[in-house]
């Protein structure tokens, strides 16, 4: 189960880098109303959804239509509770991704940028990424109790091993013609890393650490699940145990919102460093 | 001066690219490489620019001998190689971090009006045409005013029109400082066009053939006389390096007589 997570995580990876290509040669153009065809779908569903139950034609206890989901989303939010809930979530998905992240830049900088480096780690941590993280669970409570530390930890793990791997295999994919570039110019080693080598790699760096954010928000959920007093994850589990699927599926659009917003806001970020590439930009 | 003496190359493979070179070329000579693909012109290149290390024989610049990059060394590859992060400008500025800011923007712009691109100064490399780029990369390596100048085929990817206005471009910045040129070509017209002298190599092993000096004045008029029987010269010459049976070329004599004879 846990594994299929991790699997599908890794070739969405692979699939962001597939969806980069066909954009090359999408130029800058006005707002292309295409782009509603994609709404059209769901807002259908939900519409024949609603209609359905209105009239009587399903039952809408254990489906709830659309009204109801969005009028205990708005409870939630009236008393409060979502952002309690909201905050929890996001502190433990953003302290795992900067712990995760921050190692993972470092061990993949490392990895792609020496040989033996790379011959002493990659092996083992290799090895390790074949674990299906949540293997690491009832080791993580033991050694770390069952609050915070633990669930901040599983997704640390989550989140390292993309952007290991993204950084490392970045590194080791710089054009060897740029690196030569730098040689005639008598660059030093740090000169080559911080003027060639690191600008090279950022547009692959964001790619890596975006997946690795989607991989925290997948085993924040996890993690939630293993016992929780708030967040996101504890309202999906409340909702299961109170017979409440309106709950469960508002937590479930909170999550959706969260990821995505998190998202945006990471590619806005990183965009000034990467504008020079017309290939990263208007992807998803 | 450029000496290159007894210089081989013989790679990792057993592939011997470089057999014996020995080629001197006077401060400011312009000297094209000539001969077909696999003589070993980009190996001899990358042995002058310190890319690659020579498996024997030595390379001096004015009696000091190179192993490795020299500052007064510069190279323009076939591709143009221009860092897709930084700007035209910042491009052509890369190899000047040495030097003050006041004075790298004067050399940038300096060498953008001689290139023709200075409304392109902000603009990114993806956005420029092939031979644009190229122009920006060979800014690039004459903003530093090396000594010795080494092009590997920087035209072969262009269009007549643009390597004809190419050409002009890098006599007009050849003109400010006058380096030594090392230019690889395949192209005869584009070596008689350029060159003060013409090398013509042999591949298997990677040697030199014969040398022609092309003293025709400057600027070159393609159409004169002169010029067409300076690159049928050439064209013989080439032809002979690819017959087995003219291991010799015909010795200096006639040549200096035919160089005579207008
Ligand atoms: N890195 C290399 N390793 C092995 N053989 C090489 C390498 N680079 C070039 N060669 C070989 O050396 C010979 C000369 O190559 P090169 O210098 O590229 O020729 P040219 O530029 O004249 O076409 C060729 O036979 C080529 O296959
Ligand atoms: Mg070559």
């Amino acid at each position: 189960m846990s594994g299929e997570i991790a699997n599908s995580a890794w070739s969405s990876q692979q699939g962001a880098a597939a969806l980069a290509a066909p954009s090359l040669t999408e130029k800058r153009r006005a707002f292309d109303w295409r782009i509603l065809l994609g709404f059209l779908l769901p807002i259908a569903v939900a519409l024949l959804w609603e209609a359905a139950v209105r009239f009587g034609l399903a039952q809408g206890r254990l489906v709830p239509p659309p009204s109801r989901i969005f009028a205990t989303l708005l409870a939630l939010a009236e008393t409060g509770e979502l952002w309690t809930h909201v905050w929890a979530t996001l502190w433990r998905v953003l302290t795992g991704f900067i712990i995760g992240g921050v190692a993972g830049i470092v061990f993949g900088a490392l990895s792609g940028s020496s040989e033996t480096i790379r011959r002493l780690l990659d092996p083992t941590l290799q090895a390790l990424r074949a674990i299906p993280s949540i293997a690491w669970v009832p080791l993580f409570i033991l050694w770390l109790g069952i609050f915070e530390a633990s669930k901040v930890a599983l997704i640390a793990v989550g989140v390292f091993f993309p952007v290991y791997l993204g950084i490392a295999g970045a590194i080791l994919s710089v054009d060897r013609k740029l690196v030569e570039v730098g040689h005639v110019f008598r660059l030093s080693r740090v000169q080559l890393a911080r003027r060639i080598l690191l600008p090279a790699v950022l547009p692959e760096a964001v790619i890596a650490l975006r997946s690795g954010l989607g991989l925290g928000f997948m085993f924040v959920v996890a993690a939630e699940f293993m016992g929780a007093s708030e967040g996101l994850g504890y309202l999906l589990v409340d909702g299961q145990q109170m017979g409440k699927p309106d709950q469960i599926l508002a937590a479930i659009i909170a999550f959706a919102l969260l990821g995505k917003i998190a998202d945006s806001l990471l590619v806005l970020g990183t965009k000034p460093l990467v504008r020079w590439q017309d290939i990263v930009r208007e992807r998803l | 001066m450029l000496e290159l003496e007894h210089l081989s190359k013989t790679y990792a493979d057993g592939t011997r690219a470089l057999s014996d070179i020995n080629l001197s070329v006077r401060q400011g000579e312009i000297v094209s490489l000539i001969g077909g693909s696999g003589c070993g012109k980009t190996t001899l290149l990358r042995l002058i620019a310190g890319l690659d290390q020579a498996s024997t024989g030595a390379i001096k610049l004015d009696g000091e001998a190179l192993s490795g990059p020299h500052p007064s060394v510069g190279i323009v590859f076939q591709e143009p190689r221009l860092l897709p992060w930084l700007s035209v400008s910042d491009n052509i500025a890369f190899g000047l971090d040495h030097i003050s800011a006041t004075e790298r923007k004067e050399r940038v712009a300096h060498a953008l009006e001689k290139i023709g691109l200075i409304e392109h100064a902000k603009r990114w490399p993806r956005d420029l045409s092939g031979g644009q780029q190229q122009r920006v990369a060979i800014a690039r390596a004459f903003v530093t005013n090396p000594k010795v100048l080494l092009l590997d085929e920087p035209f072969s990817a262009l269009d007549a029109f643009t390597r004809a206005s190419l050409h002009e471009h890098l006599l007009g910045l050849w003109e400010e400082t006058r380096p030594t040129v090392v230019l690889v070509t395949h192209d005869v017209q584009e070596a008689v066009t350029l060159a003060d002298r013409a090398v013509v190599m042999q591949p298997k092993p990677g040697r030199i053939f014969d040398e022609l000096p092309l003293t025709l004045s400057r600027p070159r008029d393609k159409t004169d006389l002169p010029f067409e029987t300076s690159v049928r010269r050439v064209l013989t010459a080439l032809d002979h390096s690819l017959k087995p049976s003219h291991q010799q070329p015909q010795r200096e004599r006639d040549r200096q007589a035919a160089a005579l004879w207008w």
